[in-house]
């Protein structure tokens, strides 16, 4: 049973054109999700995730150039959209939140002004309608005293309340999909499985589908359907949850799996950076970018980039390792 | 097989799937120079055209101001008689008739003023002064305010709470009333100084104003050099703890030293050098009030302040120090925000 | 909040406590006192002096006689201008000092905040060069420089503006934007880098992020919080307009009471000078209260604690 495709990026290519140089931030990102997916994005700081999670919403800021490969979206070309069309997709069909929650609410206006006023852009609710569905929303998630909040400015509520009215903002229009770009990343860790329970149980109550940026494989665990793994601008791996936790091809994959010390408990464990040091976006090598922190690189890594291995309909990995075993499989079917 | 086709036509051998070796991953890793601090700054900060040429700019003043009077053929208090008032480029009669006669006579590039001084040396002079006030004040300023920052980051506690108290009030009184007050006042103590006492005749040479100037200066500008340098100081105390901590040896000064110089060298630097124009900036306007240097020593700002009266007939005496003035400061100011982009890019406002 | 202003209000009457008893002592360093140097008054005038003012007295009782004189609002009697009060010279020069420097710093304010966010917006492009240039060059002019050009073409050369006293509104347009000329310099280099450090604000992004279009996200987002630098140099900013207010009256020979306090430094009018400074001390350090205040009042951040 095939539901439909709701995202579809292939090949995106995006740089920063910086005064040092071609940030190379983006090669050959290709991503596809089906409505209802959750879709995790992992990978460690700087392999490009919030990059990824912005050209979905059309907001690669300058220097950032998508400079190949096409995203659509619910219809939509979105990388050949103008801004003003743009403008009527986000915050109504794509939303998204943010990592700091302390931040990503301006401090000079209250909380029941920002939430009137995405609702103002996308809708033709009146005053009155505005303000009952901006009561509506803080009960949806879950903030109490609604009436009293929408008066209190920003700095007035804890980093679990800012998240929550961030969250209210992003549904308030009851989006097709949701990208949280680490959400949780910067609350405590119970406020973080609060806000976690809380996407869940919006996407049930609202049909929606969910991207979850995080360096947190118990979150991946705990609510993904598929994950993309990614590693210095490139996906090396992806498939359902399954594929990924039991069966990773890629050696980044296996690496980020055994760091964290039991999957089938995820103890909220932040990623165990692998060692080594990350890659130069601007002299990115020729050969695997993981190379030099792999222990199973051979002289070809060094060399070539990978191609991608189809190991299943929805699973696929670029390693030299799944190109070795298919050579020699097939040398063995030669012979 | 389709995989397989592909993978043939790559036409890989065997010997490219044996493993590699550790020397083999490390060369392609391109390793970001590790650049030094002073050297990433020093390239950063050539790179601002805007910078690097207000440092030549800077410098062609310096020469201009300290070593091009010293063998100049006027001096700035020589008054040549008959070449009263004298234009651009003009040559008094007399000097017309001993030049037919085959004498040669040093241009006056910029005229003289109504005594008969030449104005191109008096401008070097008083750019000199000008120079002199401002880096000899920006000097003062960094040493009071640096040690009283230094002191009341390093106690802490009490101490600094009374001493960032006494910062915070003088910070609030209005500096240029304070300054004109003392300019105004101060010159009769000082001028009994130097006349009455033994030793302080040298304050007749500086001059009475300069002495004032420097005084009312170092007074009252420190406060925000002390500022930031206490600022400076707790963040390096805090450092320490964060090394301590981190049990990477409390012997390790040179960690705190590194601290210490990139931190706070590169904030003193910017500093004092934005706090050079503004001194510039403060002895014009005072000059302009008549309580500047003293006659007959010129500044920039009593050469123009000077040449205001007449400005309807020679407007060239009051722009050219003006523009000179204008110049030095923008040329400061240029070099410091290029520095603090350079070496200090969190001082940014 | 109500703990900060009394905070603020205790540490400003210290500052003028101390400014009043700087400038006493100061005064008192001139040769004969401050009543009587250089040229000496008339016998009568003396004689009058001496016993309003006890010049007889020990320093400390001198002291206490004056500051007691100051707290009941007591400026003295200015030396020159025979027996007037300090008091009555104030109040009928300030006035035409404060139309001035109201008028810059309204002009100030309108133009440098929209230049300056102006060139934000168009950061790195050439009218933001262009707009950075000029400010530059704004500030690095000195202020009697900018009133005497600006005097000399419109006045003198182009015979356009008039140039002395102030008469009329057209008598305003010089002397009005040579004071402003520093200040709206100064704050749209603020405003540009005020709006630069907020248009990287995730704020901004996630206004992006709800389909705000960039107009409204510049105007109803960035502006409001861009401002808030700009009135800390509000005080700042008075202190510059009143010290330029010295020299602009000077040149525009404008009767106001920055020329006044020029004319009594060159007079050597001590009771005067010390009168005035007290004066415009406390104005500037009333108006810094004020706006620190108003500062913490606008920011909704501060306002709780
Ligand atoms: N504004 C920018 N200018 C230059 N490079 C950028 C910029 N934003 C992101 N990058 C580069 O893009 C890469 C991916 O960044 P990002 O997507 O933020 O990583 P993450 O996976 O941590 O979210 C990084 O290497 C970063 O250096
Ligand atoms: S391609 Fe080679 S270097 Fe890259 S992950 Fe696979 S085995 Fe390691
Ligand atoms: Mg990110």
């Amino acid at each position: 049973m095939m539901s439909n495709t709701l995202l579809d990026i292939k090949n995106l290519r995006l740089s920063f054109f910086t005064p040092a140089g071609e940030v190379k931030a983006l090669n050959d990102v290709s991503i596809s999700m089906q409505e209802g997916d959750v879709l995790g994005i992992v990978g460690e700081s700087g392999s490009g995730k919030s990059v990824t999670a912005y050209s979905i919403m059309g907001l690669t800021a300058h220097p950032g150039k998508i400079i190949g490969g096409t995203i659509d979206f619910n219809g939509h070309r979105i990388n050949e959209m103008s801004e003003k069309q743009m403008r009527k997709i986000r915050g109504k069909e794509v939303s998204m939140i943010f990592q700091d929650p302390m931040t990503s609410l301006n401090p000079v206006y209250t909380i029941g002004n920002q939430i009137r006023e995405v609702i103002y852009l996308h809708t033709d609710l009146d005053k009155q309608q505005a303000y009952d569905r901006s009561v509506e929303l803080l009960n949806l998630v879950g903030i109490n005293d609604p009436e009293k909040r929408l008066k209190q400015y920003p700095h007035e509520l804890s980093g679990g309340m800012r998240q929550r009215v961030m969250i209210a903002i992003a549904l308030a229009c009851e989006p097709k999909l949701l990208i949280a770009d680490e959400p949780t990343t910067a609350l405590d860790v119970t406020i973080q499985a609060q806000i976690i329970e809380l996407m869940m149980e919006l996407k049930r109550k609202i049909n929606m589908s969910i991207i979850m940026i995080t360096h947190d494989l118990g979150i991946v665990a705990s609510m993904c359907t598929n994950i993309v793994v990614m590693y210095a601008g490139k996906v090396v791996e992806a498939g359902s949850i399954d594929e990924i936790f039991y069966n990773p091809k890629h050696e980044y994959t296996k690496g980020l799996l055994r760091s964290i010390p039991n999957i089938d408990s995820p103890s909220h464990e932040r990623l165990i950076p692998i060692e080594g040091s990350p890659v130069d976006m601007l002299n990115p090598p020729v050969g695997c970018p993981f190379a030099p922190r792999c222990d199973k690189c051979m002289k070809i890594c060094l060399k070539r980039m990978p191609e991608y291995t189809k190991i299943s309909d929805t699973h696929k990995s670029a390693c030299w390792m799944l190109q070795k075993e298919e050579l020699e499989r097939s040398k063995g079917v030669m012979k | 097989m389709k995989q397989n086709k592909n993978l043939m036509s790559l036409q890989l051998q065997v010997s490219d799937f044996l493993p590699a070796s550790e020397d083999e991953k490390q060369g392609v890793v391109v390793m970001r120079e590790s650049v030094s601090f002073w050297k990433d700054g020093f390239r950063r900060l050539r790179k601002n055209k805007l910078a690097m040429v207000s440092l030549v700019v800077i410098i062609a003043i310096m020469i201009f101001a300290f070593i091009i009077p010293s063998f100049y053929p006027y001096s700035y208090e020589q008054q040549i008689r008959g070449s009263e008032n004298l234009g651009i480029m003009e040559y008094s009669k007399e000097e017309l008739t001993r030049i037919q006669s085959g004498e040669k006579i040093f241009p006056h590039f910029l005229g003289t003023d109504s005594l008969g001084r030449d104005l191109m040396i008096r401008i070097m002079v008083g750019s000199k002064i000008s120079l002199l006030v401002g880096i000899v004040a920006s000097a003062i300023i960094l040493v009071i305010g640096s040690t009283y920052g230094a002191i009341a980051g390093y106690f802490g506690g009490k101490v600094d709470m009374m001493m960032m108290r006494t910062v915070d009030i003088i910070y609030t009184i209005p500096d240029i009333l304070i300054i004109i007050l003392l300019s105004v006042t101060l010159k009769f103590p000082l001028q009994k100084l130097a006349d009455n006492i033994q030793g302080f005749a040298w304050i007749n040479t500086v001059g009475v104003g300069l002495i004032s100037i420097f005084i009312v200066f170092s007074l009252l500008y420190w406060v925000g050099m002390a500022r930031i340098v206490r600022s400076q100081v707790l963040a390096l105390k805090e450092q320490e703890y964060v090394i301590a901590a981190k049990a990477l040896g409390a012997s390790d000064k040179r960690i705190i030293k590194k601290h210490l110089l990139t931190n706070s060298i590169g904030t003193l630097i910017v500093t004092t050098t934005l706090q050079i124009p503004s001194s510039i900036f403060t002895e014009s306007y005072l000059s302009f009030l008549g309580l500047g240097v003293s006659a007959p020593m010129p500044s920039l700002g009593s050469l123009a302040s000077q040449a205001i009266g007449g400005i309807t007939s020679y407007p060239h005496r009051l722009l050219a120090p003006a523009v000179m003035i204008s110049l030095i400061i923008l040329s400061f100011n240029l070099l410091g925000d290029g520095l603090r982009d350079a070496f200090d890019p969190k001082l940014k406002n | 909040m109500s703990r900060y202003i009394i905070k603020r209000v205790i540490s400003a009457i210290i500052t003028l406590f101390l400014v009043a008893t700087l400038t006493f002592f100061l005064m008192y360093l001139v040769p004969g006192g401050p009543f009587l140097a250089e040229k000496a008054p008339s016998p009568q005038t003396m004689k009058a002096l001496e016993e309003k003012y006890g010049l007889d007295q020990p320093v400390g009782v001198q002291y206490t006689n004056y500051m007691k004189r100051l707290l009941k609002g007591d400026l003295g009697t200015s030396l020159k201008m025979r027996g007037q009060e300090v008091n009555h010279i104030i109040k009928t020069r300030f006035p035409i000092s404060a139309k001035l420097g109201l008028c810059a710093v309204i002009l100030a304010v309108s133009v440098g905040l929209p230049i300056g966010s102006f060139a934000a917006l168009k950061r790195g492009k050439f009218l933001d060069r262009l707009i950075m240039f000029f400010s530059t060059l704004g500030m690095a002019v000195p202020g009697f420089v900018v009133a005497t050009v600006l005097m000399y073409f419109f006045g003198v050369k182009l015979r356009v503006l008039p140039t002395f006293g102030l008469t009329s509104p057209l008598h305003y347009i010089l002397p009005v934007i040579a004071l402003a000329f520093y200040p709206t310099a100064y704050i749209s280099r603020l405003m540009r880098s005020s709006m630069l450090d907020i248009i990287g604000q995730d704020y901004m992004r996630t206004a992006k992020a709800k389909g705000v279009s960039q107009f409204k996200s510049l105007f109803k987002h960035a502006l409001r919080n861009a401002i808030l630098p700009v009135v800390t140099y509000l005080g700042p900013m008075l202190a510059s307009i009143l010290t330029g207010s010295f020299i602009v009256e000077k040149v525009f020979t404008i009767p106001g009471l920055g020329n006044q306090f020029i004319g009594s430094i060159t007079d050597r009018d001590y009771p005067l000078i010390m009168g005035t400074t007290i004066f415009l001390a406390f104005l500037l350090i009333t108006m810094n209260v004020l706006v620190d205040i108003a500062y913490k009042i606008i920011d909704p951040r501060i306002k709780m604690e």
